[in-house]
């Protein structure tokens, strides 16, 4: 396999977990914030040099260089493709802006060194393939959060039997496909992995232990449990290239009914967390909903929304949790009307948020748009639910921007306004969602080099899905031209 | 690079170099000072007002019907490999392309003379604006949504493509929204704001909708290609009649909400909460006839199917009796001519509908150029109108002082004609707009939040049977 120029991935997965030790030695909160970001930023830099190295390879997949792990473990663990090379720098990113974000009036109650130690567990996942390591990391990686509850006083008991129940599901659901050569005839024997995955991800009927979490958690952790979307990795490397038609359609479904719902209740939400919770569960499903049509288009548009919700939601979390800071627990009873104290905040949530829906001009425009037409494609009948739950999306952002900035004028003998971190972090992410926006074409294209590979892989599984498709559509296509030719009025004006 | 690309350009980039500049600064949190503000609108209406007007002479010199701009693709995904940035604008690449998002303008009959109003008025409120809201806390923010509106508004007139339309129809929508929420500080204005997005956000799905079957078709969204060939009227669309139908229907729902025709009228008078001069520009003239231009668009494929024009027709009839028996009994002039303004727009919908019926029936597509002159004169008679409404008890002051004597009102011969209680019935009818509200509001919004809340609750009992504790403990958060 190909060699990157520089051990880009053990050194972005080691470094925030160097990072973790040295943080957890430093008693003074501030001090080990600033440290931290040291790491996240030394992080960051490593991620997106992997990203930029592996693109200037023009390669499909490649390892590291000098294998410094491989030479201890004695196997190859980690690699980076064209799924993964976006994901890296995207996710470490996020870890740096949430560290960048944090007031320091919040700075005791939120542990770096634990952060650091999930963000090395998130890169580490990203830059997975083999199966048993993406199953081992996504059980490490729910580990640290159930520590917080713990240490918190909060209740952990829904949160640890849920990922225990997926964990169980996952090593049980892979062995079962593993033992069967990795090619499952039957639907029966994916039932274990799709239940697993799909409590990873918080489909429908298993979305509860997230919203707890929100509920229970610092708003940091839950953020970045959830928004790298771990648990839709988990479906393209343990799901989609093995499963077939008939599994994926079954998934499909449940996602977009999730998808659905979850839009449906964030506009009735009370509580600013469990709103957000409730998008975060919708995009998951949403990204799902792609993955799972397999298709070219379909694929792309899941892979590129991905991508833009993770920044969006990435954002738009971060703005959540710095009014949260200001205000403490945020209510959607009432109006709050803290638009004249933070108006920098007001634009951004409003940037990110109408980013998260796929707003014309943000960087979820054109992904949005791909899934929705792969969605359709593949569920001409129930696609169409797609459009609704974008649509719900979008009253609920407008209507949690109405609840949380306007409607009264808010008064405070303390300035609110926005400090230089966390106006650098949010700042940071609007212009990725609109630059991502404007210029799309970038994005797109290494998406859909993404889901071409990984369509090529699951063609060598499953031969007849392509080729179905592609004449399905050329089918669909060609009916309608005729149609179209011959229901041609005579007297048509000429061109 | 032709004269006609350059000035196309230009009337595009006008309004969006507005949106930017005012945008960053206003995201940096350094707004500009009213007097930059206020010299930024003027040159941007007037350059984009000139160049659009230049283009306008070029197509009446070379007598060109239609000028389409090809601003390349925004995005291209071919089966054949990399796109590079110059295959980005090219327009042939698309017929090769898996998935092609093109950026199209097009100039033609329908668009320029849109346009051209869309300019004047903007910029003609822009002008009344830098006055009326002089020292106005939110002079900047509500300068920012003007600039959005009329990129939205232009970008949408130009459209070539269904994207591009969409495009437009969302930035309109939004500042629309934000601007009816305007005075901030209030309550109504903001619950009203919401409720205008709501009703355009469900509206929007007939469009997005609309433009996902067409693309099935014809596997692009070009307006070319769905209506076919030949500039404005006189395009003849190439779907079946069943198609052309689905098609219509998804349009027309995508128009009810844009226009505030029944069922969703509700709205219109609610966005008053705004300031003045956007309620003048917005909802009195530019973006309440934004459906019937879209109506006029497709007309194409209105013309396909008899039944649709009955209903389009059936849609405009209903909404112009409806806002005329509504309109009479509104206690405020704001109200009041919303609703004469609604009046005016079911009047040109219904025109559309039948006018699309009779010119494809009598080979005769020039008829609906009655339509637009009717959209035309009513957009600038009804700016005037609401520009003038704060002055209104000053204007009949005048008025009764140069008569000599009052203002009289005579009911109409045929109401006397009712029973008192049939009357008095009718009165209540009218001023709670026909009850189109509560109606919504019992039977699609109480039900689905009812459901939803039972929903949310459900999981909340879940959480707390496996937790053993409740979650409501309350917490500062991080």
């Amino acid at each position: 396999m190909p060699e990157l120029h520089f051990p880009w991935i053990e050194i972005a997965i080691l470094l925030p977990l160097l990072g973790a030790g040295w943080v957890a030695r430093i008693r003074d909160p501030i001090s080990a914030r600033r440290h931290c970001l040291v790491f996240a930023t030394l992080a960051f830099m490593s991620a997106a040099a992997e990203a930029q190295d592996f693109y200037s390879l023009n390669i499909h997949q490649a390892t590291d260089h000098w294998h410094l792990m491989t030479k201890f473990i004695g196997r190859e663990l980690f690699a980076i493709d064209e799924l993964s090379a976006p994901l890296v720098p995207l996710t470490a990113l996020l870890y740096l802006l949430t560290a960048l974000a944090t007031l320091q009036t919040k700075v005791p109650r939120f542990s770096f060194s634990t952060m650091l130690v999930g963000e090395s567990l998130a890169l580490a996942l990203f830059s997975a393939m083999d199966p048993w390591i993406v199953i081992s990391l996504l059980i490490a990686s729910s580990i640290p959060p159930s520590f917080e509850l713990h240490r918190r006083g909060r209740p952990t008991r829904l949160y640890v039997l849920s990922m225990s129940l997926s964990s169980i599901m996952l090593v049980w659901g892979w062995y079962l496909v593993d033992a069967g050569g990795r090619h499952p005839q039957s639907l029966w024997l994916l039932v274990p992995l799709l239940v697993g995955v799909s409590i990873r991800c918080g489909i429908f009927p298993f979305q509860t232990w997230l919203s707890d979490l929100y509920e229970n958690a610092t708003f940091g952790t839950a953020l970045l449990m959830s928004t790298p979307l771990a648990g839709a990795y988990a479906a393209l490397r343990l799901i989609v290239p093995y499963a077939p038609d008939s599994a994926l359609r079954w998934l499909g479904l449940g996602s977009l009914l999730t998808a659905v719902l979850a839009s449906a209740l964030s506009m009735v939400q009370k509580d600013a967390r469990r709103f957000f919770c409730c998008m975060v569960i919708s995009h998951t499903a949403m990204v799902l909903i792609g993955l799972e049509v397999a298709t070219p288009i379909g694929l792309t548009g899941a892979l590129c929304v991905w991508l833009s919700a993770g920044l969006s939601l990435g954002g738009f979390g971060l703005t959540l949790r710095a009014l949260e800071a200001r205000r403490g627990r945020l209510k959607l009873t009432h109006f709050q009307g803290l638009y004249d104290h933070a108006p920098a905040l007001a634009i951004c949530f409003l940037l990110t948020g109408l980013g998260c829906v796929g707003f014309p001009g943000t960087i979820g425009f054109i992904g949005t748009e791909m899934l929705i037409d792969g969605a359709v494609e593949a569920y001409p009948h129930v696609g169409p639910l797609i459009v609704i739950a974008t649509t719900f999306n979008g009253i609920a952002i407008l209507r949690a921007y109405f609840l949380l900035f306007t409607g009264t004028r808010y008064s405070s003998s303390v300035s609110l306004k926005i400090g230089g971190r966390e106006r650098i972090a949010v700042l940071t992410l609007a212009a990725l969602v609109l630059g991502g926006g404007l210029i799309p074409q970038p994005g797109v294209s290494t998406a859909f080099h993404a889901a071409q590979e990984l369509l090529k892989e699951r063609d060598a599984r499953f031969p007849t899905t392509a080729t179905e498709h592609h004449a399905a559509k050329s089918t669909v296509r060609d009916q309608a031209a005729s149609e179209m030719s011959s229901h041609r009025p005579r007297n048509a004006v000429p061109r | 690079m032709t004269w006609f690309t350059i000035l196309g350009l230009i009337t595009v980039a006008s309004p969006a170099i507005l949106v930017a500049v005012l945008g960053i600064s206003s995201i940096i949190d350094h707004p500009l000072s009213e007097r930059w503000i206020s010299r930024l609108v003027q040159t941007a209406m007037i350059t984009g007002l000139l160049a659009s007007i230049g283009v306008l002479a070029l197509m009446l010199d070379n007598d060109d019907r239609r000028v389409p701009i090809e601003m390349g693709h925004w995005v291209i995904l071919s089966d054949h490999g990399d796109v590079s940035p110059s295959e980005l604008t090219r327009a042939d690449h698309a017929h090769d392309a898996l998935f092609h998002f093109s950026f199209k303008f097009e100039f033609d009959r329908l668009s320029v003379p849109f346009v051209i109003l869309t300019f004047i008025l903007c910029g003609t409120i822009g002008a009344f604006a830098e006055k009326y809201m002089h020292r106005e806390a939110g002079y900047n923010r509500f300068f920012m949504l003007y600039a959005i509106f009329v990129l939205g508004m232009v970008v949408t007139s130009l459209a070539g493509t269904i994207e591009t339309l969409f495009t437009g129809w969302e930035l309109v929508g939004l500042s629309s929204t934000l601007l009816v929420a305007f005075f901030q500080e209030r309550q109504n204005p903001c619950r009203n704001g919401l409720r205008v997005w709501i009703v355009y956000r469900l509206s929007d799905c007939g469009l997005l909708m609309a433009a996902l079957l067409l693309h099935h078709l014809s596997g692009q969204g070009d307006f070319d290609s769905l209506m076919g060939a030949g500039a404005w009227p006189e395009g003849v669309a190439t779907l079946p009649a069943a198609q052309a139908f689905t098609v219509g229907l998804l349009l027309l729902i995508a128009v009810a909400g844009k226009s505030a025709l029944i069922p969703f009228s509700g709205w219109l008078p609610r966005a008053m909460e705004g300031p003045t001069p956007s309620s003048a520009v917005f909802y009195g003239a530019l973006s309440v006839h934004l459906g019937a231009y879209l109506l006029l668009r497709a007309s194409p494929i209105l013309a396909l199917s008899p039944a649709l024009c009955v209903l389009v027709v059936a849609l405009g009839l209903s909404t112009a009796l409806f806002a005329a028996f509504t309109g009479r009994v509104q206690a405020d002039i704001k109200s009041a001519l919303s609703f004469a303004s609604l009046t005016q727009v079911g009047f040109i919908v219904a025109e559309i509908g039948f006018l699309a019926w009779l010119g494809q029936r009598w080979a005769q597509p020039t008829l609906l150029y009655i339509p637009l002159i009717h959209i035309l004169g009513h957009a600038c008679a009804r700016t005037l109108q609401f520009v003038r409404a704060p002055t209104l008890l000053h204007d009949y002051r005048v008025l009764e002082n140069a008569i000599g004597g009052r203002l009289t009102f005579v009911p109409p011969r045929w109401s006397s004609a009712l029973p008192r209680s049939w009357r008095n019935w009718l009165y209540r009818l009218a001023l709670h707009r026909g009850n189109l509200d509560a109606i919504l509001q019992k039977y699609i919004v109480d039900p689905l939040v009812f459901s939803l809340r039972w929903c949310d609750g459900f999981d909340r009992w879940v959480t707390q049977r496996v937790n053993g504790q409740s979650n409501d403990s309350g917490d500062d958060g991080n």
